[in-house]
């Protein structure tokens, strides 16, 4: 099938910007997204234009990397799927498709589809972490930790930090982001040692790092690709103020 | 070059003990003035970074990715090994050591896979005093489950995305000592070589992949922890950056590559759909335990699945090896689906794949235990084909997966260059010629947490700090090479693509050094891989500059390694006149086309040693000695 692409570029954080109009052409049904993709860039060099420049690596919906806004969804219209996991068959002949990369504040552009990210890492530097060296712990099984306890910790968890649930929120809020490793580690007994520090500190980074509070959209949920539950920000906002409390 | 594998004297069971108390130790507070340069993030190297800064050294890290989160460590579904014996099933660190020992075909070295079996299960409880949410039973204990053909049930897992929770554990230590500022942390940072002053090494030289610039960085030790090589077949399960270059940069610089022919093919994989694919999507083992395979009896049947009657298909695998069936190793169940598609009996569009039915296990036991057991791979299997696997049978075909081979390193994980580690997938030192599931993972965090944390300090302590910093002359010209050599990738002013002479590659890789080799296509790998490169050099086209981002420009360097890189496989393949685990020579099986080991021959670790591109290496052998288990054939018919 054939389709056209409005892509945007930018050459670097300075540049304005602007959405470039590319025809793909043969486009298989079988391929992903990001194949699409790549057979526009070989086609682009072969025509002397740069090709576009896009996160991805592990293209399996796992490391996170693979961050595009297509038709101004996060990760496109497919439910929990990243866009490496997008598949070609989800569009027909002769659309039109609108990517785009994430835009939020604290996620400056760094060239066309790519942004910084690294306010996420500054937020688990923050405090995303339990405080324990390497050596010297417990058998594993000296604790035991109830299943149901276990597997909310585990859903949390399973956050990639992609960054979908601040680039679809009208607020950029990364509190799904946030509130998915606060509830993993809110449910297990090891976490709850340094709970009242963590909060603060992984918020208190959050809101420096620029992104927006919640106000309930549930946009975060919808496009998140591992189906992040928004009632993780019941839990955050509750760990956030048993530890205001307790002061 | 001499190796020196340095075992430790003693017993066995004692080796590892006797060397801790026999390493040198640097003084806690003397620690801070030591430094280490860690490349890559992922368990090994994010573990590695972590626990030295915890001990107090002074350690940078390194990553290609936008954070240490993206490793590709954490791609990995099913689980990891440890010998904790909760299920009192019989497991014990010697039975841990032996079936990874008779798993790597008797290829590795038994201190260091000793040591591997005996430092498990410190992992398990450092992972879960991290918050790694593993899976438990009702009662709250941890849950385990066999894998891979062992005998007893000693994988921890959480659900099918373990390599992502303890590579997230190790993200979490890692960003505590970044955190209290004892690790200085360099994303989007490539290393392009490694700076070796009057024998040892000193730094590396790097780029920024966001602005271009190019600078140095020097330590008291290099530690690489950048992973396998299995993109040199092109399509792989590997990340798309998944590469080469750090290590085989360090081989140009002297560090010995061992067993690079060690290469695992994956047997249930998603088949190629067209040329424009980009990877290869693994399904987990599990499904062969309900699905059987087959393919067409006739030669170039086109008949869809469902329309070829029962006495027409061939369940090769169980017409081979009745005793396992469809549960044969995964180096054997491999060769045979691709002996089948060579034959002209393969299936799909492409014709390049089996299938992998489930409608008797369907008939047996109702669609719903099916779904029970592989619900969510169905799903994945649907979204990425696009067809119902309850309907019509999975079809799959064998992908590389992970690289045995690796730097050649000592008992203290150190390369041929004094002061350059290797840890992880990137060394070779474990596996021997093919790892078992669920082991990658425990000899990532095993090297990462508590290994190198013991080995660096006898290291420091022996050898002291460096006295190079990196306005040295060497460093200087190390950027002015690593500057020239991005010019000459964006001057050459060709009509193809990097991922274009990629691709050209790994057909060739994967046609003549892949599932089974021999001599003949070996040897014309090695004709046609010189000419691939000639062409890469006059015919490459890369557009944009070398000071910004440039996706293109950091490809062409990686396919440019690997291209180099393929030769010495090759050459490793072709010399190793024996099959051994994942590398199968045709020209050694048994009557009945099972491999053929030759321990008398080729009990030994091969070594290569840089002579120049384009130059045969030359080969150095460490004897392998096996003084505790017996050597034994493997047999699964």
């Amino acid at each position: 099938m054939n389709l056209t692409l409005y892509v945007w570029r930018q050459k670097n954080a300075n540049d304005k910007g602007k959405m470039e109009k590319y025809e793909a052409k043969d486009i298989s049904t079988h391929m992903s997204f990001l194949e699409m993709l790549d057979v526009v860039n070989e086609d682009l060099t072969q025509q002397d234009i740069e090709p576009i420049a896009f996160d991805h690596d592990c293209r399996e919906g796992i490391c996170g990397m693979c961050s595009l806004v297509i038709n101004g969804t996060p990760h496109g219209p497919e439910k929990a799927t990243t866009v490496c996991q997008l598949h070609m068959r989800h569009f027909k002949d002769g659309d039109k498709i609108y990517i785009e990369p994430w835009r939020a504040r604290a996620f400056p552009i760094v060239k066309d589809l790519i942004v910084d990210r690294s306010s996420f890492d500054k937020i688990m530097q923050a405090g995303g972490f339990i405080s324990v060296n390497t050596g010297g712990t417990p058998d594993a099984n000296a604790l035991p930790i109830s299943k149901k306890d276990s597997d909310t910790a585990m859903d949390g968890a399973a956050c990639i930090g992609c960054g979908a649930c601040v680039a679809a929120c009208p607020n950029a809020s990364a509190m799904l982001f946030v509130s998915a490793k606060i509830t993993q580690f809110a449910n297990l007994p090891q976490g709850k040692i340094e709970a009242k520090e963590r909060v603060q500190a992984m918020v208190a980074q959050m809101d420096s790092e620029g992104f927006g509070n919640c106000s309930n959209h549930l946009e975060c949920e919808a496009v998140c690709p591992k189906e992040i539950k928004i009632n993780f920000i019941g839990q955050l906002n509750r760990e956030y103020i048993k530890s205001v409390g307790s002061k | 070059m001499k190796l020196d594998a340095k075992i430790p004297s003693g017993p066995l069971a004692e080796k590892w003990d006797n060397h801790k108390f026999e390493s040198k130790l640097i003084n806690p507070a003397n620690k801070r003035k030591f430094s280490a340069i860690v490349v890559g993030s992922g368990l090994a190297g994010g573990a590695a970074t972590a626990t030295m800064a915890e001990l107090g050294y002074n350690v940078s890290c390194f990553c290609y990715q936008d954070s240490p989160r993206r490793a590709h460590s954490i791609s990995a579904q099913g689980g990891i090994n440890a010998a904790k014996n909760y299920q009192n099933d019989g497991d014990s660190i010697f039975r841990l050591f032996y079936d990874t020992i008779k798993g790597g075909d008797f290829r590795s070295r038994e201190a260091n896979t000793y040591r591997l079996a005996e430092v498990s299960n410190n992992i398990i409880d450092q992972c879960v005093a991290q918050g790694v949410p593993f899976a438990r039973e009702y009662g709250g204990l941890l849950d385990n489950r066999s894998f891979g053909g062992a005998q007893v049930s000693r994988t921890f897992y959480a659900r099918g995305q373990t390599g992502q929770q303890l590579l997230l554990g190790a993200y979490s230590a890692l960003n505590r000592q970044i955190g209290l500022g004892n690790v200085k942390m360099y994303n989007r940072m490539e290393m392009l070589d490694l700076v070796v002053v009057e024998g040892r090494a000193r730094g590396i030289v790097v780029r920024d992949m966001v602005t271009g610039k190019i600078s140095s960085h020097a330590a008291d030790a290099v530690i690489l922890a950048t992973g396998g090589y299995g993109n040199v077949f092109y399509l792989s399960t590997n990340a798309k950056g998944c590469n080469v270059t750090a290590a085989y940069r360090a081989y140009k610089k002297g560090a010995a590559f061992a067993n690079p022919c060690y290469t695992q093919i994956h047997p249930t994989c998603i088949p190629v759909s067209g040329d424009y694919q980009s990877k290869l999507t693994l399904m987990s083992e599990s499904l062969r335990n309900d699905g059987r395979i087959w393919a067409p009896k006739k030669v170039g049947d086109n008949r869809p699945a469902r329309q070829i009657p029962e006495n027409e298909r061939d369940y090769y695998l169980e017409r081979k090896y009745p005793s396992f069936g469809n549960l044969a190793p995964r180096d054997i169940s491999s060769r045979s689906a691709k002996e089948a598609c060579d034959e002209g009996r393969g299936v799909g569009e492409t014709k390049v794949g089996v299938y992998l039915d489930f409608t008797d296990a369907i008939n047996r036991l109702g669609q719903h235990v099916i779904t029970e057991r592989y619900g969510n791979l169905f799903d994945m299997y649907e979204r990425i084909t696009g067809e119902d696997p309850y309907s019509v049978p999975m079809r799959i075909y064998p992908a590389s997966h992970y690289t045995m081979g690796g730097t050649w390193v000592d008992y203290n994980l150190e390369s041929t260059i004094p002061g350059l580690f290797v840890l992880g997938e990137a060394n070779f030192s474990d596996h021997g010629a093919n790892r078992l599931g669920a082991s990658a993972l425990m000899q990532g965090l095993a090297d990462g947490y508590f290994v190198i944390p013991y080995t660096i300090g006898n290291f420091f302590g022996r050898s002291g700090k460096s006295s190079v910093k990196n306005d040295h002359a060497e460093f200087k010209k190390t950027e002015t090479e690593v500057a020239e050599r991005t010019k000459k990738i964006l001057n050459v002013g060709g009509k193809r693509t990097p991922d274009s002479f990629h691709r050209e590659l790994g057909k060739v890789m994967w046609e003549n050094c892949g599932m089974s080799r021999n001599k003949t296509g070996l040897e014309e790998a090695l004709k046609i891989i010189p000419a691939i490169r000639e062409e890469f050099w006059q015919n490459l086209k890369v557009l944009g500059g070398d000071q910004e981002l440039n996706q293109s420009l950091e490809n062409a360097g990686r396919v440019a390694d690997f291209i180099e890189f393929a030769e010495i496989m090759c050459y490793d393949a072709l010399m190793r006149e024996e099959s051994c685990g994942a590398h199968f020579r045709e020209e050694y099986q048994t009557d009945e086309g099972e491999a053929k080991r030759n321990d008398k021959d080729f009990a030994y670790v091969a070594a290569w040693e840089f002579t120049g591109v384009g130059n045969k290496p030359n080969l150095h052998k460490e004897p392998l000695v096996f003084e505790n288990v017996e050597m034994a054939t493997r047999s699964y018919k």
